[in-house]
């Protein structure tokens, strides 16, 4: 770890342009994540600005139904809201299938999306990495990738977006709201992270100096059902080798409505839109689930070390949709 | 004539499940681990290790870190103090050559922790980079027999790690025997890297207490042996070093031999002139204090059709280390576990420019019994015999090498009890017959066991008060697993007094030597060792003070004798292990909702403890078989997985049920109380058992470890 300075500004607005001015500072959420990479030294800031305080920590009514979530909401506190596991069930669940009950407790929701790759050459500075320092290579393509990306990878980086969060919330149709040193904005949440193309270094479509503030949740259509299922080495505490936040609306045996985020297959929060296509007026079968699943992972890419996401993805798509719509028979 | 001393009198200790004497002071976070020993004005030290897995240190540039405010030294193989001896791990910057990636190459002294680390990051290293070779393989080509080293308990001159004596064994001509076999199982099975992830880090504290003198507060599993190891490679009389180390975090194997951390701790400590604390981060374990070496193991078994083997021979492959030759006793356990008149074992080394491999949990008969105990439900299968009868009908009468008696063995009634427990006999044998939920359900069974060792070197001091209190003092060590409070229990019934009576110290080189907390042997050396004083006090009491303790004590220091039957019967450990496993039919995703463990290791001396470190074991053998692999990338020579979210070991979610039985049956020959050590038996046969769980309840055949999900996955489902 370099030494650092520490700062606590009283708003976000004093925060947005303090850190606008440290091109090599960052904000500090829980340090979850950051912290353990600055011990690393992956992460080499010389300004930490504490955010913690100066975002929102509620959860907020929308009107029509949806939720506002406080960037500095933590994630336990996300998780236990009655409004979140009753309306969104699969994003109570995919935030208690991460990490463990000390960390979600640390936290905070908007940290939850900046987080970094867990790509084991991402963290040690002894390999090259792409994503760490541009331009020295990437380790995992060649070496140990079972974790890695077979969706939307590129040449450059295979690393996976680590977050149960992020997940749900591209299936849900999020926004992030993010205010910056040029005022505020929002980006929907599909657009918020990117694939890693030819800049693997750059994790969103964040510029230095953003903060987010907060996250807003529409509501789902009234009939859908919905689930996050994660697979992973480990019973707890592990990160996903596939994960997926599925909602699902059947009306008179045919797919009214269906959501489908994917974790653990690409760079960023996967939205199988091509599966979700195929699906929407279609009969809500295995046959018909099992199909639109394969066509979403037919651009599918594996590495030589994690062809086995390719089937795993596939039948836990499949027989999540198939078990969410035997439920509204 | 008054005066009662004998144990019958009193009820007992030993046999009672006493609470750990030290668990208040853990609770309340008053039982001093090594790092957090209190001492004055320390300074801190940090590694730099090795980016290259073979060449030689050309530059070392210190002068960004020396700049920095707070940095006292950076010790490098050109300046730093000279060491003694040839152990390639315990002479720490010595020498300019790189034999394995995160060999420490510098080192950081500085005011505190934070600015230590933040200086070994400024500290520049230049190397001539050679070609590595750390791709583990069988290649004939590249093997090598083991050659006589000093076995690393340091008492018995053998080719393998525990002092045995032979690599190699044959009995009876093994080829005809598989050759005319009408049944035969032919089968590899391989294990990975695996690492003992004790959760305290290896750390030491060092504090010179003159100019040739130094006190040294290390976490060690054996104090005694760690002393004359560290006090050679630093070039003094055992007796100029003081090894401190009454509780330890856990171990595993992994702080035994190559203590290397106090050596550089005390060697900074000299070189700044004040206290130096030392403690590894955990990234720093996964490359510089030992691992389980991956293997491969060839197992051929013949057998009639009636289910009486006829061969067993058993090939091995290990990696171990160019830079020293580490080989352990992988497939010694098929020398002992059933009978066959026709039988081999070999043991062949694979070295490679990697670090150095060392004791973990069950060393050697963990891997070999997943080998063995794999294929013994490979032949029952092939047999179409149950596999607890198929084994039933191999137990041997006598050691089926050496043909002397077995001190004690209950293989048989551990194995049915364990049957009965599991509802055995409704078990439909056909693979993949049960199915719940979307889980395929299946069961198996494995035998395990472990030698009973006879380490020498122990003594013990008591110091007897008038009214009958005593100091019971010996250099042993509490791993975690309870040596406080069954040595107290073992020394109470031993002096005919209460526990309250008795007041223990271990875990210091300042007290009568003792032989390391390793290879079961603990609580039967250390107890033996505290039984024969405790009767040679009472001898005294008794012949020469008149029955009573005198107005100034009593302080003697007794030897332990010679065990009479070591040379007359071979003293081993036994367990049944059973297992239930699920198996996703859409995911492949593995779960052991149930594990029952029925051991064999004569007395026990306090259930309570007992049972904690068996259900330890049986945990660890859980986590071995479904998660624990480091993945070594050949391009860099190094575990690419090195911290704990890369390297699973198992969480409490990956464990249900697990029931640890006993056969409390008292060992007449192994020492005076009986026992036969249970701290390794419990993960022995762990994995195998799994595996044949996971075949019955899927037809799939896992050979090698761990069985995750990508190996059961439907992939054309």
């Amino acid at each position: 770890m370099i030494p650092f300075r520490y700062e606590r500004p009283d708003d976000a607005a004093a925060a947005v342009d303090l850190l606008s001015r440290e091109p090599g500072g960052a904000y500090l959420g829980g340090g979850t994540n950051l912290v353990d990479l600055m011990k690393l030294e992956v992460a080499r800031h010389d300004v930490l600005v504490d955010v913690r305080r100066l975002t929102s920590g509620t959860i907020d009514e929308l009107p029509g139904g949806g939720l506002r979530i406080g960037a500095a909401v933590s994630n336990s506190h996300l998780a236990a809201d009655p409004r979140v596991r009753r309306r969104y069930p699969l994003l109570a669940q995919a935030v208690l299938a991460g990490a463990s009950g000390q960390l979600r407790n640390m936290a905070t929701c908007g940290g939850n999306l900046l987080q970094r790759t867990r790509c084991p050459y991402f963290q040690d500075v002894t390999t090259p990495c792409n994503k760490r320092e541009p331009g020295s290579g990437c380790s995992a393509i060649g070496g140990h990738n079972r974790d890695h990306a077979v969706l939307g990878a590129s040449a450059e980086c295979v690393a996976t977006h680590p977050s149960d969060m992020g997940t749900a919330l591209t299936a849900l149709d999020a926004v992030v709201r993010v205010q910056g040193p040029d005022g505020a904005r929002t980006v929907p949440f599909g657009e918020f992270h990117r694939l890693p193309g030819d800049e693997p270094e750059r994790d969103t479509v964040l510029g230095h100096g953003e903060l987010i503030t907060a996250i807003d949740v529409p509501p789902l259509p009234g009939g859908a059902r919905s689930r996050y299922r994660k697979i992973r080495d480990r019973a707890s505490y592990a990160f996903a080798l596939v994960s997926a936040a599925v909602a699902l609306e059947v009306a008179g045996g045919t797919v009214r409505e269906v959501r489908i985020g994917l974790g653990g297959v690409a760079h960023k929060p996967w939205r199988a839109r091509t599966a979700e296509e195929a699906l929407r007026g279609s009969p809500a079968t295995a046959a018909s689930f099992r199909a639109a699943a394969e066509a979403e992972l037919a651009a599918a890419r594996p590495l030589p070390g994690n062809g086995f996401k390719v089937p795993l993805a596939r039948n836990v798509v499949a027989g999540m949709l198939t078990d969410l719509a035997e439920e509204q028979r | 004539m008054t005066a009662m001393r004998t144990t019958t009198t009193r009820t007992a200790a030993v046999g009672t499940p006493m609470d750990r004497l030290d668990g208040p002071l853990k609770v309340r976070g008053e039982a001093g681990y090594a790092f957090e020993q209190e001492v004055d004005d320390p300074a801190y030290l940090a590694l730099v290790t090795s980016s290259v897995a073979r060449g030689r240190v050309t530059a070392v540039d210190g002068a960004a870190a020396l700049a920095e405010p707070g940095v006292l030294a950076v010790l490098t193989h050109a300046n730093a103090p000279r060491l003694s001896g040839d152990d390639p791990e315990l002479v720490v910057l010595q020498s300019a050559e790189v034999r394995w990636r995160n060999q420490v190459v510098a080192a950081v002294v500085a005011e505190t922790i934070e600015i230590a680390r933040h200086a070994a990051g400024l500290v520049r290293v230049d190397y001539e980079r050679l070609p590595h070779d750390t791709a583990m393989r069988d290649d004939a080509d590249a093997l090598e027999r083991p050659g006589s080293h000093v076995g690393i308990f340091g008492t018995t001159e053998g080719e393998l790690n525990n002092g045995m004596p032979h690599a190699d064994t044959a009995v009876g001509d093994v080829e005809t025997a598989l050759a005319e076999a009408p049944v035969t199982v032919d089968a590899t099975y391989t294990m990975p890297h695996e690492f003992q992830c004790a959760m305290e880090p290896h750390a030491a504290i060092a504090l010179w207490t003159g100019e040739d003198a130094v006190t040294i507060h290390c976490s060690s599993q054996g104090v005694t042996d760690a002393r004359g190891l560290i006090a050679a490679t630093l070039g003094l009389p055992p007796g100029h070093v003081r090894l401190i180390s009454p509780h330890v975090g856990g171990a595993f194997g992994s702080k035994t031999f190559a203590q290397w951390y106090a050596v550089l701790a005390a060697m900074a400590a000299k070189v700044v002139d004040r206290p130096v604390k030392l403690a590894l981060t955990r990234q720093q374990m996964f490359f510089m204090t030992g691992y389980r070496a991956p293997c491969i193991h060839r197992l051929r078994l013949g057998a009639d059709r009636d289910g009486r083997l006829t061969a067993i021979a058993h090939d091995s492959v290990q990696q171990t280390a160019r830079a020293k030759k580490y080989a352990e006793q992988i497939a010694v356990s098929s020398r002992t576990m059933w009978a066959a008149p026709h039988r081999r074992t070999t043991h062949r080394l694979l070295p490679l420019d990697v670090s150095v491999p060392t004791i973990m949990r069950g060393p050697g008969e963990t891997q070999g019994m997943f080998a063995l105990e794999s294929a013994m439900d490979e032949m029952a299968i092939a047999l179409g015999m149950d596999p607890v009868e198929f084994r039933i009908r191999n137990e041997p009468d006598v050691h089926p090498e050496s043909g002397l008696p077995f001190s004690s063995r209950h293989v048989v009634e551990c194995l049915r009890e364990g049957a009965r427990i599991m509802d055995w006999d409704r078990r439909d044998p056909v693979p993949r017959s049960r199915r719940e939920d979307g889980w395929l359900v299946g069961t198996g069974v494995a035998a395990g066991v472990h030698a009973a060792p006879r380490l020498p070197g122990n003594a013990t001091r008591i110091e007897a008060a008038p009214g009958g209190r005593y100091t019971v003092s010996i250099a042993a060590a509490d791993l975690g697993t309870g040596t406080w409070t069954a040595l107290t229990q073992i020394a109470a019934d031993a002096l005919g007094a209460g526990v309250d009576a008795v007041t223990l110290r271990i875990g210091d080189t300042d007290l009568p030597p003792a032989s390391a907390a390793g290879f079961s042997s603990g609580i039967s050396r250390w107890g033996a060792s505290v039984v024969a004083a405790a009767r040679e006090l009472q001898r005294l009491v008794r012949d020469e003070h008149g029955e009573t303790i005198p107005a100034d004590g009593l302080d003697i220091t007794v030897q332990a004798p010679a065990d009479p039957y070591a040379s007359r019967y071979e003293m081993y450990s036994f367990a049944a292990h059973y297992a239930e496993v699920r198996v996703h039919e859409e995911t492949g995703t593995v779960r052991v909702p149930r594990l029952v463990g029925v051991f064999d290791a004569g007395h026990i001396v306090n259930p309570k403890t007992a049972r904690s470190q068996l259900i330890g074991g049986m945990t660890q053998g859980i986590s071995m078989t479904l998660h624990e692999a480091g993945v070594v990338d050949d391009r860099i020579g190094q575990v690419v997985n090195h911290d704990l979210a890369g390297y699973h070991v198992a969480a409490n979610a990956d464990v249900g049920s697990i029931e640890a039985h006993w056969i409390d049956a008292v060992d007449p020959y192994t020492n005076p109380l009986g026992t036969k050590g249970l701290g390794e038996v419990c993960v022995v046969g762990v994995a195998a058992a799994i595996a044949n769980a996971v075949h019955h309840a899927t037809g799939v055949r896992i050979r090698d470890l761990p069985i995750t999900l990508d190996k059961l996955l439907p992939w054309d489902a």
